[in-house]
């Protein structure tokens, strides 16, 4: 997750802060007994098939830890006053919304249908005020011992976002094409999905872009031929920084070297970007991005 | 079993069912697992995997890779982009050391938004270290 620090006094963090090294669990039970139907329940719905987790000497998915800890619809048990306020602090800053981003686990004996778990979580650390792409918050970062028979049975360190939402703005479209004299039968040529190069009527040399005279020859008279379609992809760049609105980076923009001979800058397709490559065989397909914009497009060539 | 070994690949759909059934065995009731409605209200476009299910994902994984005998003895994991339905997560994973039975597996989990979960695994394999 790309985290920005605040540079900005943080109060909030401040107070947060304090709340580093009190306990947020302390001896809390597990509200069911280590049991075969939650680790068969669990087993189905991740499609694990190890033979340890079933059978009479069944143990529970070491994976599970957090799950005997969990409160359920019901609440919590053993959940201190500090970690309710904290979370009331954050609720009341506006930061309502909460991510788990990190899950520490280490497994010291394995649990078994009957055990019966007993937790202590402490509040381990708090960050300052960051900024994701989620929204704005804090990080709190907890570890939890679960114990059996007063042994220790495994060590879990979570760690959630708290974090006010960020406004979804609606969907950026993309940029419209300046069309003008010199360029307007292009974009008639695409219009009707026909990609068009110009060609010199003088010289026959083609062109593209579209300009009002020949590179070679000066001329300015001149028709045009259809692209076949067929092109590779000359070079490319890995966009990745700034973003732009109504694109997604990172994406890859192809330069597209026709069969005619013409080379075009166009989106590279059907590909992930980090798979564009220079000699990349492509053909032209059009794409309709809104109702009322319509691009040449290069697709990859499956061999 | 040796440093370098790489696991096969393993295409998880991940489908609104997974999801849901993953929260609820998990006892995870928080509404971005199940109602895509509160879940656009923060800020997300759809539900989401919860991380218990992901850990679970990625434990499974490694133990298909290593056999029956295969023991989980630490699991960390730190998430990226969330997994949402209709998305496809690929798990790929290496071993980065053998200490006598014991391998520590690094496995990362890329979906179509980009990295879901990058972690690393700690597995005894009682047979491996005969």
């Amino acid at each position: 997750m790309a985290v920005r620090e605040e540079r900005t006094r943080d109060e909030l963090g401040a107070r947060l802060k304090e709340y580093e090294g009190r306990p947020a669990a302390v001896s809390g039970a597990g509200k069911d007994p280590v049991n075969a139907p939650m680790i068969r329940h669990w087993c189905e719905a991740l499609g694990d098939t190890h033979p340890a987790y079933t059978g009479p000497d069944a143990i529970a998915p070491p994976t599970m830890l957090q799950v005997w800890t969990m409160g359920g619809l019901s609440g919590h048990q053993g959940r201190t006053g500090a970690y309710d306020e904290l979370l009331g602090l954050l609720d009341a800053a506006g930061c309502t919304a909460v991510v788990a981003t990190d899950c520490e686990q280490e497994y010291l004996r394995p649990l078994r249908p009957g055990d019966e778990i007993v937790f202590d979580t402490v509040i381990e650390e708090v960050s300052g005020r960051k900024t994701t792409k989620l929204g704005t918050g804090y990080f709190v970062t907890t570890r939890t011992e679960v114990r059996v028979d007063g042994e220790p049975a495994g060590i879990h360190r979570f760690r959630i976002l708290k974090y006010a939402p960020a406004a979804r703005a609606p969907r950026a479209r993309r940029p419209r094409p300046v069309v003008n004299r010199d360029n307007a039968g292009f974009w008639q040529g695409v219009a009707g999905h026909r990609l068009l190069i110009q060609r010199c009527t003088d010289c026959g040399t083609l062109r593209h872009p579209w300009l009002p005279g020949c590179n070679a020859c000066g001329s300015l008279e001149w028709d045009t031929v259809e692209a076949s379609g067929e092109g590779t992809v000359h070079s490319y760049v890995v966009l990745h920084h700034p973003p732009f609105p109504a694109f997604d980076p990172p994406y890859a923009v192809g330069l597209i070297e026709l069969a005619e001979g013409v080379r075009m800058v166009s989106n590279v397709v059907g590909v992930p970007y980090d798979r564009v490559r220079i000699g990349l065989p492509v053909r032209l397909e059009f794409r309709a991005y809104d109702e009322e914009l319509t691009l040449p497009v290069f697709r990859v060539v499956q061999r | 079993m040796r440093a370098g070994d790489r696991l096969a690949p393993l295409e998880v759909p991940v489908t609104r069912t997974l999801i849901v059934a993953g929260a609820i065995a998990s006892r995870d009731y928080q509404d971005v697992h199940h109602d895509p409605e509160l879940a656009r209200q923060k800020g997300a476009p759809d539900v989401f995997m919860n991380i218990l299910t992901t850990n679970g994902l990625v434990g499974r994984y490694v133990t298909d890779h290593f056999g029956p005998m295969a023991v989980l003895r630490k699991v960390a994991i730190r998430l990226g982009a969330p997994n949402h339905p209709g998305d496809t997560m690929v798990l790929t994973g290496s071993v980065e050391e053998v200490h006598g039975d014991t391998a520590v597996v690094r496995v990362v989990g890329a979906n179509g938004l980009g990295t879901h979960v990058t972690g690393t695994v700690t597995v005894t394999v009682p047979e491996a270290g005969r």
